[in-house]
């Protein structure tokens, strides 16, 4: 048991014969990911690396394959179509990797999914994975170890320095979710942290957030009402300056809101430990729960 | 991406919207040609720069004769103009705006941006014109109205109705603020806009509604589709360095502490800053070089971070994850070779092929400090960092 996405997961992969697919679909396939087909318009018909049938189009692919989620490597300008494809063809899982989509497409995204029978995770962030069972997306799969402990962040890199704590203390993970760096996004805090307060094999949590929006004042409160596993939270970009994107094109303070310092004192305000640097991760964790 | 007034203007005519008259001129002889083409008896002098606040620093002057049109250009032509988001040193004016002044009855706030929480586009009003809405909603939140745009169908009638109302606006001003706003949002979709802000919006004596100022702003991932937006880009009101960033696909920010940085990723880019912080010192940057840093990104990174006088350590953090650790160990020892490195360098590597990578920093005969981990390196950067900082004190 992990959540969202395990060994029964059945991959396709939108964008499968780009540079950036191409490399991380054998990646995934090495993992141990089972990948049942790619989308490449105008290429159907044909095999990436001789083994994974490639379709014309999503609904195809779905029908011929019966893959239930979908990663999507297509580039910013036809990502957010790429998405409404895959909620067309009745996939139940989107991972959106694609960094640089315009705010402007993911507005309509959004709304056409909704009602969907459809989860969207991301864009803009290193994707989803049960360790020895299942990854999509760009993480680094090697550094995982297959535990008790759920991530869940909108950073790529910091999500790999949170499960390279974990790991190098013994401590493994139920199943680490990228949420991206972006502003108008598919699932955010709420949504990842209920799906771990109802697994039974997440004992534990840790959150990182960043500087901007309001997803982690949510988040914490949402924590005080209905969480009872231990979370841990990290945010980043206590020192930013207001009015700068920094990197992710979400992690910016305006009009005084979405500071790390005011996100830091909502998790403290609903009795959320933070950790007090980002080498303290895990080590936080450990302090306030025993695997 | 940012632009100028008069160029937000600009593209407020292209939509139909009410502005007063005016002309953007870049020298001494074009801001008097401006004023002369207009009616007069009242002009404006507006500096344009990027950043906020111009009226309270002195870069904009009501002038009641061509006389003083001249004086005023002249003083605020070439100026530094320092206001509360320009930073102490100040930017300097190199183009201006002569405007027609206005009869002002009233001043108003119009403002449009996205809602994350809600993935919809908000409208905000206010009766308070001319101040920052920041201090407005944190002053008198119940002054602000707000109305969110269903982007199925767009901007309705009767949100610009309700907002009109709200706001007081009566007569043929109510049909005119209706017509402004349905014309501000069709702007801010068609050109992938993330903020179009008019403050003050103006109820003049004859009871028409007149954007006096005008702010859009873009978004920057929308930017491909948009040529004509991207012409309207000036490089002088941004930083030479995130300008020489920019053209290797690096995400740079400039800031104002001693120990340079260069990571992979925007999180842990932005945590680097924090942990370096914690332990006593200040960033000199934000600097995210991306999942697939190659030798050259490295190069590139490490000349702009030298090039910062301020700079007096640099701390590298790199988690490499599928960016295998030897690769970047290898672009490190190449950039710091070519750049001649004159000041002290922590690197701190984790993940793919580890151990190969940190054999290649040891082997390059470099006097590179090694981190153990996030930790141990900043610390250490910012041990370095006070060290040579004394060591320049000493020589002086």
């Amino acid at each position: 048991m992990a959540v969202l996405v395990d060994k029964n997961t059945r991959l396709l992969v939108q964008g499968i014969t780009g540079a950036t697919g191409a490399f991380h679909t054998r990646q995934a396939i090495a993992y141990g990911t089972n990948v049942v087909a790619g989308v490449t318009p105008g290429k159907g018909g044909t095999k990436f690396d001789d083994v994974v049938p490639i379709f014309d189009t999503v609904a195809q692919a779905v029908a011929a394959t019966g893959a239930n989620a979908s990663v999507i490597y297509v580039p910013p300008p036809f990502a957010a179509d790429a998405i409404m494809e895959a909620a067309d063809a009745g996939v139940q899982l989107i991972v959106a990797i694609t960094e640089g989509i315009p705010v402007a497409d993911m507005v309509k995204a959004k709304v056409y999914l909704e009602g969907k029978p459809v989860r969207l995770i991301g864009p803009n962030c290193p994707g989803i994975i049960t360790p020895d069972q299942c990854k999509i997306g760009i993480m680094p799969g090697h550094i995982h170890k297959a535990g008790p402990v759920g991530v869940v962040s909108r950073s790529g890199t910091l999500t790999y320095e949170a499960v390279g704590q974990l790991t190098s203390l013994g401590v493994g993970q139920s199943t680490c979710i990228g949420i991206g760096g972006d502003p108008v996004k598919g699932t955010d805090f709420i949504d990842a942290l209920e799906l771990f307060q109802n697994d039974p094999d997440t004992k534990a949590v840790i959150l990182i957030g960043e500087i901007g929006g309001s997803a982690e004042e949510l988040a914490a409160e949402w924590i005080k009402a209905n969480m009872t596993k231990p979370v841990v939270a990290f945010i980043a970009g206590l020192t930013a300056p207001p009015g700068r994107r920094m990197g992710h094109a979400g992690a910016i303070i305006s009009g005084g809101t979405g500071t790390g310092q005011g996100k830091v004192a909502a998790f403290e305000r609903c009795g959320v430990v933070v950790a007090p640097t980002p080498g303290d991760l895990a080590s936080t964790l450990l302090k306030i729960w025993k695997p | 991406m940012k632009i100028h007034e008069y160029q937000a203007k600009e593209l407020f005519r292209q939509y139909g919207v009410a502005c007063p008259d005016g002309y953007p001129a870049f020298t001494l002889p074009e801001a008097m040609d401006a004023a002369r083409k207009l009616p007069g008896p009242i002009y404006v002098v507006k500096a344009q720069i990027h950043a906020g606040g111009r009226g309270l620093g002195g870069g904009v002057k009501v002038c009641k004769s061509l006389a003083e049109v001249e004086e005023r250009s002249r003083q605020i032509l070439g100026m530094q103009l320092k206001t509360h988001q320009t930073g102490p040193d100040g930017q300097k004016v190199r183009r201006l705006y002569i405007e027609s002044g206005v009869d002002i009855r009233r001043e108003l706030y119009l403002g449009m941006l996205l809602d994350r929480d809600r993935g919809e586009i908000v409208v905000m009003a206010s009766t308070e014109g001319g101040m920052s809405i920041e201090d407005v909603a944190h002053n008198t939140p119940e002054k602000i109205f707000k109305v969110w745009i269903d982007p199925r169908v767009g901007v309705q009638g009767f949100q610009c109705r309700q907002i009109a109302f709200a706001l007081g606006l009566e007569g043929k001003a109510v049909n005119a603020f209706t017509k402004l706003l349905t014309s501000l949002y069709r702007l801010y979709i068609d050109k992938d806009c993330s903020l179009v802000e008019v403050n003050p919006l103006v109820v003049t004596g004859d009871n028409s509604v007149v954007a006096l100022d005008g702010k859009v702003n873009f978004d920057d991932n929308g930017l491909f589709r948009q040529a004509d937006i991207l012409a309207l880009r000036d490089l002088d009101e941004e930083d030479a360095r995130e300008i020489e960033a920019s053209k290797f696909d690096l995400n740079y920010v400039q800031l104002d502490g001693n120990v340079g940085c260069l990571v992979n990723g925007a999180g842990l880019a932005m945590a680097t800053m924090d942990i370096l912080k914690h332990y006593g010192s200040e960033p000199a940057n934000f600097l995210d070089v991306g999942g697939s840093a190659t030798a050259e990104k490295v190069t590139a990174a490490f000349k702009i971070i030298l090039s910062d006088a301020r700079v007096h350590a640099i701390f590298v953090n790199i988690f490499g994850g599928i960016m295998k650790c030897d690769t970047i160990a290898t672009g490190i020892v190449t950039a710091a070779r070519d750049v001649g490195l004159d000041r002290p360098l922590v690197v701190r590597l984790e993940g793919t092929n580890v151990d190969l990578g940190r054999q290649i920093l040891a082997d390059s005969g470099l006097p590179i400090i090694s981190g153990a981990n996030m930790k141990d390196g900043a610390q250490k950067a910012v041990e370095a960092a006070k060290k040579y900082a004394a060591s320049l004190a000493t020589v002086a």
